[in-house]
């Protein structure tokens, strides 16, 4: 098999006396869409964060496409799509700033960016709201919007911090046929999430509680396994252990 | 390079994009250069005096007389109670009272000498040492006066005098205006470039825009400079708008050459930037933004020399008027704009205002962290 | 009326969160009234002055003496040529040259009369003419001492009394000012934005679905502030007691209800901004502009009301801070009873009515 994607070895984040990731170990293959899950409090935005190069690790090791995230951040920062928990566009910017904007970060040119926007507005069916505010936008489409944004630059990874918090099923579904899409690409994909049907759509999932890593596997070899019918109940009986709550 | 271009582009946008920046933008100069040289006039004017008389004679008139028809004195209350002029002193509506006792003419032309009270109203210290200065000058010249009606010659002969000749340069019409607006000037685009760029990274902060562009490739430095860039163009284009404000408004022309100040402003906005983004950097919320840019400006303004001269300042304050950078923005537009000092005059100030340009500079970009 | 105290605590501890504001809110007075008591003042102390002295003889020497003892001035530069001073003063070396011409002392005995010249840069116009007044009182005492060798009859003294500040102190006038500073901070500025900000991100609507009447939850928030700022009020009076022995001549109790009253005031106010504010940032800059900077420059603590053209003047009536200024100044300095101040305390406290009642309306509006 090849090097994995993101590699974590032994990652761990203390605040304090607090141990919010204690010591977890993964791989993340190429092309997959890996959830990772876990209860409020759990550790996982915080494990998110350190993966992604935001937060700096108590011990431990994280290489993504091979690159150390601690010494050799700016190259990989080039390779990386994030979309935040808190929404990630300029509210205040129209749809083709924002666009404008972060294609301009990664150094993408005038006439790459104007296919872009177009290509964009036309999968969101956003043509005529492309010179509005973000900020006029109903909630689901800002979510697609800032989706699309962290992929633009076409990077290896995305990784997407409970993206499809606050919006109505039909949009979620939506969002999932962005996410199958860009992987068909062969872009990895990294997303946390307490939803737990969402666990389904995912090839393998990873279960964090307390900070540690309860359970990753395939989420149909995992039900198998837990002796379960659906995520829910696979989730239910793992969480029931956890000792900290938020 | 390019990466840079796209930064900058988006900060124009989001400025231009909020009314409240433009709003401050112009308001805040225009507002500040009307009002406050109108307001700031500490020149002391008429002073009002409270008389005491228990003499009633023609030389406690007399003296009266040459009180009020000196220019310095209005006659605000005439008594023979000196309560009654107390009273008018804790009202607030006179400045200084002058007692003259009773039996004052008999006593100065039989015993050869009388007393007089002068009681200043001295909370404002400055008011108070002055009208007791004008007063004692006005006694003294009635007093020679009443000497050459009585003292015959040989035994009174014309003294030697020494004759004072004051001139007062670059502001000889006592124009406060003059000495006030440039000041004012030098104000204002300190405020105007420590507000808004103390708000502006705390509020990618709030909207948790500023993790986005933690994960990007983007150079700390980059970020800053985009950010700096614009309020940087538009501290320069309030200190225009503050030009032709005082030239409209009071007709003032700098007398020296403007490309000086605009020479030394870019230097001084960008140090004064570089503080406002350092507080950026540290707050939680712009609330807090601003209330701790709010402290250090008025710190800055206060030990500044705009309203009490630096000269007057102990040792220990003296220290921290010369570390700051509103002390030498204020001499250099109040050297250039009423002196004339040319750019030879100003140089060592640009040297100085340069080093706090990249101390805090330095600083920010080393506090500004991508990684938390 | 527990879950109004409930309210309460929780409006404590999100100030009480926030150290840095905190330090800033309590540190700030503290570090204006050692600025305004020890390092700002308008007196002129040590200011720096050049001497051109053509002459040589005894009679110069003794004034560049009695110039150079004097408190006043500190002599830096001698010059040779009239043609130095322009680039002195360019520079900023020194504020005022004194010019002796040739043959002082002959002129004196002979024509007697010389002209001293007494050359200011009076680019700031107030420092110059103290600085002539002065200097022109060390050359009027050189003029006694020349006199002294008559003894004059007729001599008309003059004793001087410096009321309610002894010592000549330049903070006393700033105390006042500096409290109605800092209430207006508190309770205006940081109430109407801290309700800006509960709006902006929603927790509002949270809190009015509770049982409590909508118009606690707003006295909720203010009380904290209400507090905070006459804790605030005590620890500048306490300093300037202390450190500046600023006197309290009159009535504490009279000067502390009318701090209330002013605190009063100032949360209507700021109460009044947050019901017209959209977001924190208008709030933030509607009072900078609309109370602070009326606080500030109209209320008569940093510039004399009375030189002020008369749109100001008539202005600065309609600014709650210029009769509270007015009440500390007369209580604490002067201590003035209640009556002579009654007109003073009924403006103040009908403008506290007016704006609670005025506020209090357009928050229902806003409500509904």
């Amino acid at each position: 098999m090849e090097t994995p994607v993101i590699q974590v070895r032994e990652l761990t984040k203390k605040f304090g006396h607090f141990t919010a990731v204690d010591h977890i170990s993964f791989d993340v293959h190429q092309g997959e869409i890996f959830g990772f899950l876990g209860a409020n409090g759990a550790g996982k935005t915080t494990a998110m964060r350190m993966i992604c190069g935001l937060l700096t690790p108590t011990s431990g090791k994280v290489d993504v496409l091979g690159l150390n995230i601690a010494t050799q951040t700016d190259a990989v920062k080039r390779q990386i799509g994030y979309m935040s928990q808190k929404f990630s566009l300029y509210d205040g910017l129209t749809v083709r700033e924002n666009v404008t904007f972060y294609g301009g970060i990664y150094g993408m040119g005038k006439d790459q960016l104007k296919l872009k926007i177009a290509e964009l507005a036309e999968k969101l069916g956003l043509e005529d709201k492309i010179d509005h505010q973000v900020s006029s936008l109903p909630l689901g489409w800002k979510q697609k919007l800032a989706f699309l944004v962290a992929i633009q630059h076409d990077p290896k990874v995305v990784f997407l911090d409970e993206p499809t918090g606050g919006v109505d099923p039909i949009t979620r579904r939506q969002f999932w046929e962005l996410i199958y899409e860009a992987a068909e690409r062969g872009i990895t994909v990294f997303v946390t999430t307490h939803y737990m049907d969402e666990a389904e759509y995912c090839d393998r999932v990873c279960i964090m509680v307390d900070g540690s890593v309860a359970a990753l596997d395939r989420p149909e070899n995992l039900r198998h396994k837990m002796g379960k019918e659906t995520m829910h109940e696979v989730f239910y009986q793992l969480a029931r252990a956890a000792q900290r709550q938020e | 390079m390019s990466t840079f271009k796209y930064v900058l582009q988006k900060e124009f946008q989001q400025i231009r994009r909020n009314p409240t920046i433009v709003r401050m933008m112009l308001a805040v100069p225009i507002i500040q250069l009307i009002v406050l040289p109108f307001a700031a006039d500490y020149e002391i004017k008429q002073l009002n005096l409270a008389v005491v008389d228990q003499d009633h004679s023609s030389y406690s008139r007399e003296l009266i007389g040459q009180m009020t028809a000196s220019g310095y004195f209005q006659l605000a209350n005439y008594s023979s109670n000196f309560n009654e002029a107390m009273g008018a002193v804790e009202r607030n509506e006179a400045d200084l009272i002058l007692e003259i006792p009773a039996h004052f003419e008999r006593d100065l032309v039989r015993e050869d000498g009388a007393t007089l009270a002068l009681h200043a109203n001295a909370i404002n210290q400055v008011k108070g040492g002055l009208s007791q200065l004008y007063a004692g000058q006005i006694i003294r010249r009635f007093n020679n006066q009443i000497r050459s009606e009585w003292v015959q010659w040989p035994r009174y002969s014309p003294v030697e005098m020494v004759k004072i000749e004051p001139q007062l340069w670059f502001n000889p019409h006592i124009n406060y205006h003059l000495f006030m607006v440039p000041g004012i000037l030098a104000v204002l685009i300190t405020m105007v470039g420590s507000f808004l760029a103390s708000m502006n990274i705390v509020q990618e902060k709030e909207a948790g825009t500023i993790e986005q562009i933690n994960v990007t490739p983007i150079k700390k430095y980059q970020f800053l400079l985009g950010k700096m860039i614009p309020f940087w163009v538009m501290g320069m284009f309030s200190l225009t708008l503050g030009l032709v404000i005082a030239y409209v408004v009071y007709g003032i022309v700098s007398v020296g050459p403007l490309w000086v100040i605009y020479a030394f402003s870019a230097f001084y906005l960008a140090a004064i930037l570089g503080i406002g983004l350092l507080i950026s950097t540290f707050a939680d919320n712009q609330q807090q933004a601003t209330f701790v840019s709010f402290f250090f400006v008025m710190i800055f303004i206060l030990m500044s020399g705009l309203y009490t001269p630096v000269e007057s300042m102990p040792d220990w304050a003296k220290v921290i008027a010369y570390a700051n950078p509103v002390t030498y923005m204020i001499q250099v537009v109040r050297g250039v704009m009423i002196k004339g000092a040319g750019f030879m005059d100003i140089l060592p100030f640009v040297g100085i205002i340069g080093a706090f340009g990249i101390f805090f500079n330095a600083l920010a970009v080393w506090r500004y962290r991508k990684t938390v | 009326m527990k879950t109004f105290l409930a309210f309460i605590r929780k409006e404590f501890w999100h100030i009480l969160r926030d150290r840095r504001s905190l330090i800033i809110l309590f540190g700030m007075p503290v570090m204006q009234i050692v600025l305004f008591g020890f390092a700002l003042s308008n007196e002129l102390k040590n200011s720096k002055i050049a001497i051109l002295d053509a002459s040589h003889d005894p009679y110069t020497q003794r004034i560049i003496q009695q110039l150079n003892a004097s408190d006043y001035f500190t002599i830096t530069t001698s010059i040779q040529d009239e043609k130095e001073i322009e680039g002195l003063f360019h520079k900023n070396k020194v504020k005022m040259v004194v010019v002796f011409p040739a043959g002082f002392a002959d002129l004196l005995s002979h024509q007697h009369q010389a002209t001293v010249q007494l050359i200011a840069d009076a680019t700031d116009t107030n420092t110059a003419n103290t600085m002539v007044s002065y200097a022109s009182a060390i050359l009027g005492s050189f003029q006694d001492w020349l006199l002294d060798q008559q003894t004059l009859p007729y001599t008309i003294h003059a004793e001087t009394h410096m009321l309610y500040n002894p010592q000549l102190r330049s903070a006393y006038n700033f105390v006042p000012g500096l409290m109605a500073m800092i209430i207006m901070i508190l309770s205006a500025m940081m109430t109407s934005v801290a309700i800006v900000r509960e709006r902006e991100n929603g927790n509002m609507e949270v809190l009015l679905v509770s049982p409590l009447k909508p118009m606690w939850i707003v006295i909720a928030k203010a009380v904290p502030y209400f507090l905070l700022s006459f804790v605030n009020v005590l620890i500048i009076l306490l300093l300037s007691y202390t450190l500046l022995s600023l006197p309290v001549h009159g009535s504490l109790i009279l000067f502390l209800f009318a701090c209330l009253v002013f605190i009063l005031t100032s949360l209507a106010l700021g109460l009044l901004i947050s019901t017209v504010a959209g977001s924190q940032q208008v709030a933030m800059f509607m009072s900078l502009i609309g109370l602070m900077m009326p606080t500030i420059i109209l209320s008569g603590f940093m510039f004399p009301i009375e030189n002020m053209p008369w749109v100001l003047r008539a202005i600065s009536h309609v600014v709650p801070a210029r009769w509270f200024y007015t009440i500390a100044q007369s209580i604490l300095l002067k201590g003035v009873s209640i009556f002579t101040l009654w007109k003073e305390m009924l403006i103040l406290l009908g403008m506290a009515l007016f704006f609670l009642v005025i506020s209090i309306r357009r928050f229902r509006l806003r409500l509904n």
